[in-house]
């Protein structure tokens, strides 16, 4: 910024505590927005290409590896994907465990996020690091916390980051229920722990700002849609996940190794905790919905820097959810039915912590993959990030650079974006002309 | 109070083409973070802080493979600001699972993902980080173990070579008291060649090894073709089996494409 030059200019290049690489790139002259684009530069892995010719039985433990933050979320969409192509269903508790398993990672990802990410945007915090030197209690809970969802995934996955268990038509060994039992003590103070953290976060300061978004989640008819369910919307969308190519297309902008996805009739749309919250309010758990009802988080919530108490609901919703699945558990019949197709098309969808995460896959006719497609959560919202910058710089321009910056970083990380997801993501760079 | 900050050595976490799930396991260290973050300064980790201090570090643990231009210049600044470098994971210790598009004609792959070939910069090899500059010691995994990255850091702090052993996942099996799947159970299994680390978590849960640790230390891959023939495991399986997260390690990519048909 010279006294000369007409443009603003600010820089940030490397966008911290989001998981992967990105950028953000905003030219400002005066009060007017020139230019913003929100970049990933994680550099492309190209699972699509190397998945064709692999087994179907290969496809949860390698696309599992495009994403430590939500290992099981890949797990689950390809297996739902390979199953819906074969035409099986699983035993009752073999989809039991997994909604365990998934809210296992539920807790481990939105503790991380909702503690270690984004609390400390709230409290004036570089980090969790020097949050704990002056709140030690916080931290250490929420550590305690985080640990629990890694326990839950640890004994129903094997470990916490790319889990072993889960596989095509069940999994390799089931647990028995005195292993379940062991982690009931854990989760019944989590669950308080959680009712906390709720209280916590929704007394945090909220910048007054809303959003017309359309939301996207998966429904399900007899539970909060975790594991599997139809595509859902707040304008009318109700569609079976073989339905997606219909509806949703992937862009590809020069600004960015990860593909935009839109709706076809409407462009923008806004997937994750604040979408599934909101279309699927019904079916929130008891404790999820009198905490919610008590910090006055109501249905169509549309302040996105209000997700952190979304999420924290969530937490709340994954340990009942745990509890009462360990409760009804009956050890199933077989740990795994045998999964077999060719010459067929799988579909198979899931939410990943951070929104619907959708896959299809072409069997060919020797029953090796064909070909593949992945749509991750962060590329969904990748165009409502943007959306969400412009809308929230315009009436911001004059304040001053190193807060705006921090605040448009905050303003990103109210979507938990996964970059390593979408690359196919954050370096912040605000240019001001005058 | 003032001189002990000062002289906590300075720990920088990098990242290249990778699923942050290494660098998340230090995160996942949730008993031992505050003891962690106690004994070393956190000077550089983009996922954890938005803090920066610039180098040089006394310990860089690397994330990940280098698959552009880019980040084969920015391993070598890396490399010059840090005191001690330890390579974490199958990405960064082999070129990962990306470096299947080592196998493959790189422009074929980018038309099958990308609309517009010309936006994407990548080179034609996923490649490990000692391919470009020395390497003080690679942990293996895909993930990396969390008692592992523990026995690293502590180890670093003491002055003291980690124990990281190279044997393969049947002695851990052994020293967990699981049965052998393979020779007891009929089930293929990657352990006789395999890298330990793990804690045989797989043959514990009913299923063979994948290999996630890569290579043990000699292992002998024509004796397993042989032993998983005996299985109904043909070669194209076998090939399958060692293309995984640790495609690119020597002695895995020689063997797949010695029985690669």
């Amino acid at each position: 910024m010279t006294a000369e030059s007409s443009t603003r200019e600010i820089n940030v290049d490397y966008l911290a505590r989001v998981e992967g690489e990105g950028a953000m790139y905003l030219k400002l002259d005066g009060d007017e927005i020139i230019d913003l684009q929100f970049a990933i530069f994680e550099p492309p892995r190209f699972y699509e290409a190397f998945l064709r010719g692999r087994k179907p039985s290969e496809a949860p433990d390698i696309t599992s590896r495009i994403c430590g933050i939500c290992p099981i979320a890949y797990q689950m969409s390809s297996i739902n994907a390979m199953e819906f192509a074969a035409d099986v269903e699983v035993h009752p508790q073999i989809r039991a465990l997994r909604r365990m398993l998934y809210a296992g990672e539920w807790i481990e990802s939105h503790t991380l996020h909702v503690y270690m990410l984004h609390a400390p945007d709230f409290l004036g915090y570089e980090s969790a690091i020097e949050l704990a030197a002056d709140l030690p209690e916080v931290v250490t809970h929420a550590l305690r916390l985080k640990k629990l969802g890694n326990t839950v995934m640890t004994l129903l996955g094997g470990r916490e980051i790319h889990p072993i268990n889960m596989r095509v038509g069940g999994f390799y060994r089931t647990p028995t229920q005195s292993e379940l039992d062991t982690l009931v003590e854990e989760l019944e103070w989590a669950l308080g722990m959680s009712e906390e953290t709720v209280r916590l976060v929704s007394g945090f300061e909220f910048p007054d700002f809303e959003m017309p978004y359309e939301f996207v989640a998966l429904h399900h008819p007899d539970e909060y849609a975790i594991t599997d369910g139809r595509i859902i919307s707040s304008e009318g969308l109700d569609i079976d996940v073989s339905e997606w190519t219909e509806h949703f297309e992937e862009i590809h902008v020069e600004h960015s190794n990860a593909l935009h996805c839109r709706l076809r009739e409407r462009g923008t749309y806004h997937v994750g905790p604040m979408a599934r919250f909101t279309l699927n309010h019904d079916q929130l758990t008891p404790r999820a919905r009198a905490i919610a009802d008590e910090v006055g988080l109501a249905k169509g919530e549309r302040n996105p820097f209000k997700s952190i108490i979304v999420r924290s609901v969530e937490i709340v919703l994954a340990c009942e959810e745990i509890l009462r699945l360990i409760d009804e558990y009956e050890r199933p019949p077989e740990p795994w039915i045998t999964v077999e197709s060719t010459d067929s098309v799988g579909h198979g969808a899931s939410e990943a912590p951070r929104g619907i995460l959708y896959h299809r896959y072409e069997i060919d006719p020797g029953g090796l993959i064909a070909d593949a497609k992945i749509v991750p959560p962060t590329s969904q919202n990748q165009s409502s990030i943007e959306a969400d910058l412009r809308e929230f710089v315009g009436p911001r321009t004059q304040m001053e650079d190193e807060k705006l910056k921090w605040q448009l970083e905050q303003a990103i990380r109210n979507y938990d974006p996964c970059i390593s997801c979408a690359t196919h993501f954050l370096d912040l760079t605000v240019e001001r002309v005058n | 109070m003032t001189m002990t900050i000062q002289t906590k050595p300075k720990l920088a976490v990098w990242k290249f083409a990778s699923c942050d799930g290494c660098q998340l396991t230090l995160l996942d260290c949730e008993d031992e973070l505050l003891d962690i973050v106690g004994a070393i300064d956190i000077a550089y980790f983009p996922e954890a802080t938005r803090r920066e201090i610039g180098g040089p570090y006394d310990l860089s643990l690397v994330e990940g493979s280098v698959t552009t231009a880019h980040d084969a210049r920015r391993i070598k600044e890396i490399r010059a600001q840090s005191g001690t470098l330890v390579s974490i994971g199958a990405c960064a210790t082999a070129g990962g699972i990306q470096a299947l598009k080592n196998f493959a004609d790189v422009d074929e792959y980018i038309a099958i993902v990308y609309a517009h070939p010309e936006y994407i910069d990548t080179l034609a090899n996923s490649t490990a980080i000692a391919d470009h500059v020395e390497v003080d010691l690679e942990l293996r995994g895909c993930p990396i173990s969390k008692h592992q990255l523990i026995e690293v850091i502590d180890a670093f702090l003491h002055g003291r070579r980690p124990n990281t052993p190279n044997h393969s996942v049947c002695v851990e099996c052994k020293m967990r008291g699981v049965r052998c799947i393979m020779v007891a159970g009929g089930t293929p299994c990657m352990g006789p060649v395999t890298h330990a680390g793990c804690g045989a978590i797989c043959p514990a849960y009913n299923r063979g090894c994948f290999g996630c640790f890569g290579p043990s230390a000699d292992p002998n891959i024509d004796s397993l073709r042989d032993i998983w023939q005996g299985l109904g495991m043909d070669d194209p399986d076998l090939v399958h089996a060692l293309r995984t997260f640790n495609t690119y390690a020597p002695e895995f990519k020689e063997a797949s494409e010695k029985y690669d048909g």
